[in-house]
């Protein structure tokens, strides 16, 4: 069996299960946790298209 | 006439043994990801810890990703390998099943191979997380 994803959704997978692990391992608290979580989580994401975005414009 | 009082000395406290669990708990959570969180009660963490670095891993082998074998060549194979190594059981368990052997034929395959060398370092975090818990420096 086999998978494809496409680029997008791969970095929406990675971004989303690597900030769970990073809130948890980063915090101390539950609050503390998930904030650092969701924070990592936007900052994977916005990273993504901001460097999409910037490929775009490389390229035209 | 007025006592003088023997000045305080101050003994060296012993240092604290360490407990079974500061070894147990990374040992289990390096073999089994989130199990070191587990065996000490920290149940939902070290569920989302084994469902998230079990999902990074496994989707990795899915999307055709290789797996990488101790070998003593380019630095960034050796690199991988110490990557991979990190999902303990998981690692174990492809290597036996002779799983991710194939080449990279296309660019998610190589996403592929980074998903599970981040899953193998995200473990080896979540390995020392159980240790500062086991030895209670983290809640």
């Amino acid at each position: 069996m086999t998978i494809q994803l496409t680029h997008f959704s791969a970095a929406f997978v990675f971004a989303l299960f690597t900030s769970i692990v990073f809130g948890i391992t980063h915090r101390e608290t539950t609050r503390d946790m998930l904030r650092y979580g969701l924070y990592c989580f936007a900052m994977f994401l916005g990273g993504i298209l901001v460097a999409g975005w910037a490929m775009w414009l490389v390229r035209r | 006439m007025a006592h003088s009082t023997p000045a305080k000395t101050r003994t060296a406290e012993p240092a604290q043994p360490a407990s079974m669990m500061s070894v147990i708990a990374p040992a289990v959570g390096w073999l089994i990801p989130g199990a070191g969180h587990i065996i000490q009660k920290r149940w939902i963490r070290g569920l989302l810890l084994l469902a998230s670095i079990g999902s990074l891993f496994v989707l990795g082998l899915l999307m055709q990703g290789h797996i990488y074998k101790a070998n003593g060549g380019d630095i960034l194979d050796i690199l991988g390998f110490i990557g991979d190594l990190g999902a303990g059981g998981l690692y174990i368990t492809t290597l036996t099943m002779n799983w991710g052997q194939g080449a990279i034929a296309f660019a998610v395959a190589d996403y592929g191979t980074k998903f599970m060398i981040v899953a193998g370092l995200l473990n080896f975090i979540a390995v020392a997380d159980a240790y500062h818990i086991a030895i209670g420096k983290k809640p």
